[in-house]
């Protein structure tokens, strides 16, 4: 090669070094961001830990809209997301995630809640979360029937309640507007005042028109809390619940329908609580077997290569600084899975130098000299390095498409840390190597 | 130095035979144990914090509230671990009740259940991830060996890495029906994921060798098929057990000091590894080189 090329090379390669070294001490102290006092707040951004880290909940429910039509189950749903969230947010989590999910026929609903202390309490507090609805009585005729048909048995009627049906059109707790604790002025007992809105008035209105000496049931949470005879029509959208309740269960209930009654009844399909211990012991031996993991490959890596290998090792190094302020960055949501992937990612990120340093052996043998050995090892090595990466990349991206939540955190990681790998193990290292290998055979 | 990997090839297509054997009857006798994730079940883990408490003692704890079909194994040295079938989180908050006042100090620290459903979906989920690695990985080896070579045509290379692809993921499936039978472990969704991910390594170390005697059937045309093999095999050897070595190290890392919820599948990707490397070196590449020695036969009685 010529001295006037490999200058020019070797300056070029220098002007890279520095900027990648500033920018992995950069990163660096981003990913430490907490431990350095005297770093801009952007800095101390923790790292988002998954619930199996940081110990928390996660809930899946699915929500009965078979009562709602096609149509309207899209904003139903998101109705019950808002509830919850804000039922959750009373609790004081910080950063709850509530979301709704569509699985062919069902809808779902996914809380996640982290870094609580009690979880009983929280799941208690969204299950107690009421569903209120509005019951009218069936005709003498339909009463008749289903209780003959229990009478015989028959399993489609075992469950149905012979003297009251869910009212038509439905009245539930999507439209009440507010609720209020008062109080009788003659007996003093509490009541419950409920106020609809204005689409509920008028639903209101029209069955206590249907229903004039009928019973209108209230019911909460499928039992009847109070099943008052309706004497007239009552139009502007108020309504009282009065049973036999204390000051303080009424009070209670006040709380509950004004944090918002279910628009749908939901019911628990799984659960993941992973205490905050546990969390935390499970992300300091990741940690451990990482740090570990990182001074294996290193120690491997220096006495097979020696000087390669120190450059090796230190291309590492940037790789593990850039890889985790990329995780910090995005966010990406770091599981236990997720730092597996991130562990193993380190594994692999040599081997793309692994693959060059034995084709630079290699061209050393046909008697080139060091520095252009070294060119003629990253070139050839590529289409090895491209093709050995490309499977894992497959793999990576099915696992993201196609699998659940925690999966999909071992997926990106994993897939973050062969890119980002590949530009350490490849641009990092061919810097290095111009700027400090020496001439000569 | 040489290493004969071809002429030698019988010794090590009988230690595979044996292994894939072993894995296969395992897998038909015992078949793999399906883990909650996907029957659904429930799961809880108590820290002991140093209490003595046998697992007799738990069972007659679930047994007051009709639970009798209860799985306790120890984990770490402080922690238990519960599997039963699904229950309801009423039921749970009762026993975790009944657990604490009875053994003061033991603390929960997990509980996981899954409905049969979710576990069906999960279970959907999984084939369905299975198929299209697979399938992916299938297309990858059609367009990595698009140039056709002599004397063997490109596709014989994608069913030997297939061959191959097979090997790595029988053996450890084996050895977890086999686990699953003597230590009761069962499979879950990291168990499909740690599969997948030997998929993706055992192809990339196969094809790191194929690809040099594509290359070396181009440079060298005179030479005979097999010593082109063997001589790829042994130029490509120390790359293909360093890259896979230092990933065992910081699996075994992962394996001896990281968390031991983790080691089930950190323990299926070592095996996948291990079993990858071996494949690419001692199956795949001898294999290729028998069927091209069926195929000169053949053409010989012509």
């Amino acid at each position: 090669m010529l001295d006037a090329e490999r200058t020019k090379l070797k300056k070029r390669a220098l002007g890279w070094l520095i900027v990648i070294v500033i920018v992995a001490v950069v990163a660096g102290f981003f990913d430490y961001g907490h431990q350095f006092s005297f770093l801009p707040k952007f800095f101390k951004a923790p790292f988002r830990l998954g619930l199996d880290l940081s110990g928390g909940t996660h809930l899946l429910y699915e929500a009965d809209v078979s009562q709602i039509k096609d149509s309207d189950r899209g904003s139903t749903m998101s109705g019950l997301r808002d509830v919850i969230e804000r039922r959750v947010n009373l609790f004081g989590v910080s950063e709850p995630r509530v979301e709704t999910l569509e699985v062919g026929n069902s809808y779902r609903l996914v809380v996640e809640l982290a870094g609580i202390k009690d979880i009983k309490e929280a799941i208690k507090m969204i299950c107690e979360t009421p569903y209120l609805e509005f019951k009218e009585q069936r005709s003498d005729e339909e009463t008749q029937q289903i209780l003959e048909r229990q009478k015989a048995k028959d399993p489609l009627y075992l469950n149905v309640d012979p003297y009251f049906v869910a009212t038509q059109p439905p009245l539930t707790g999507k439209y009440l507007k507010t609720s209020s604790l008062q109080f009788n002025q003659q007996t003093y007992e509490p009541y419950v005042s409920l106020q609809f809105n204005d689409e509920g008035a008028k639903i209101f209105e029209e069955l206590t028109t249907k229903n004039v000496n009928k019973i209108l049931g209230i019911y909460l949470d499928g039992q009847p809390i109070s099943l008052p005879v309706v004497k007239e029509p009552i139009s502007g959208g108020q309504a009282q619940i009065t049973g036999k309740f204390t000051t303080e269960e009424a009070k209670q209930l006040v709380e509950r329908l004004n944090a918002g009654a279910l628009p749908v009844p939901i019911k628990l399909l799984s659960q993941q609580s992973i205490g905050a211990s546990l969390g935390e012991s499970s992300m300091r031996l990741g940690i451990k077997a990482g740090i570990i993991g990182i001074i294996l490959v290193i120690v491997f890596m220096l006495i097979y290569y020696r000087v390669l290998g120190l450059f090796a090792s230190l291309a590492l190094i940037i790789y593990t600084a850039l890889s985790l302020a990329i995780f910090k960055l995005i966010p990406v949501t770091l599981t236990l899975a997720g730092v597996a992937g991130f562990i193993l990612s380190i594994g692999m990120a040599v081997d793309a130098n692994i693959l060059i340093f034995a084709r630079y052996k290699e061209e050393i043998k046909k008697g080139l000299t060091k520095f252009r050995a070294i060119e003629e090892g990253f070139k050839r090595a590529w289409p090895s390095i491209r093709d050995s990466n490309i499977s894992t990349i497959i793999t990576c991206l099915v696992l993201y498409n196609f699998t659940t939540s925690i999966v999909k955190g071992f997926a990106l990681t994993l897939l973050i840390g062969v890119l980002v790998s590949m530009f350490t193990a490849i641009t990092v290292t061919r810097s290095f190597l111009r700027v400090f290998m020496k001439e000569g055979h | 130095m040489t290493i004969e990997f071809v002429k030698n090839r019988k010794i090590n297509y009988t230690i595979s035979f044996v292994l894939i054997a072993t894995s296969i009857v395992s897998l038909a006798l015992f078949g793999l144990k399906p883990g909650m994730d996907f029957v659904g079940g429930s799961l809880l883990e108590l820290n002991l914090n140093k209490i003595a408490v046998s697992s007799d003692q738990i069972k007659s704890v679930f047994a007051q509230f009709g639970i009798n079909d209860v799985i306790v194994s120890a984990i770490g040295d402080n922690g238990l671990l519960i599997r039963t079938k699904e229950i309801s989180e009423d039921q749970h908050q009762q026993i975790i009740k009944q657990l604490t006042s009875q053994f003061p100090g033991v603390e929960e620290s997990r509980f996981e259940s899954v409905g049969p459903a979710i576990g069906r979906e999960l279970k959907n989920k999984s084939i369905t991830g299975v198929i299209f690695v697979l399938l992916g990985i299938c297309l990858y080896l059609t367009w990595a060996f698009r140039k056709v070579s002599r004397p063997m045509s490109s596709w014989k290379y994608g069913v030997v890495t297939l061959i191959a692809l097979l090997h790595d993921v029988l053996i450890p499936a084996g050895i977890f029906a086999l686990l699953g039978h003597l230590r009761g472990i069962e499979i879950d969704s990291n168990f499909i994921v740690a599969l997948l991910v030997v998929l993706g390594f055992s192809v990339h170390d196969t094809i790191v060798v194929l690809d040099r005697i594509r290359e070396k059937l181009r440079l060298m045309p005179g030479l005979e098929f097999g010593s082109i093999i063997n001589q790829s095999i042994n130029e490509t050897l120390s790359r293909s057990i360093n890259t896979s070595l230092t990933l065992v190290l910081v699996l075994l890392a992962l394996l001896l000091f990281g968390p031991v919820s983790l080691w089930n599948f950190v323990l299926v990707l070592l095996i996948g590894t291990i079993c990858g490397t071996y494949s690419s070196i001692f199956i795949a590449s001898p294999l290729l080189y028998d069927w091209y020695r069926l195929g000169q036969r053949k053409q010989l009685k012509k």
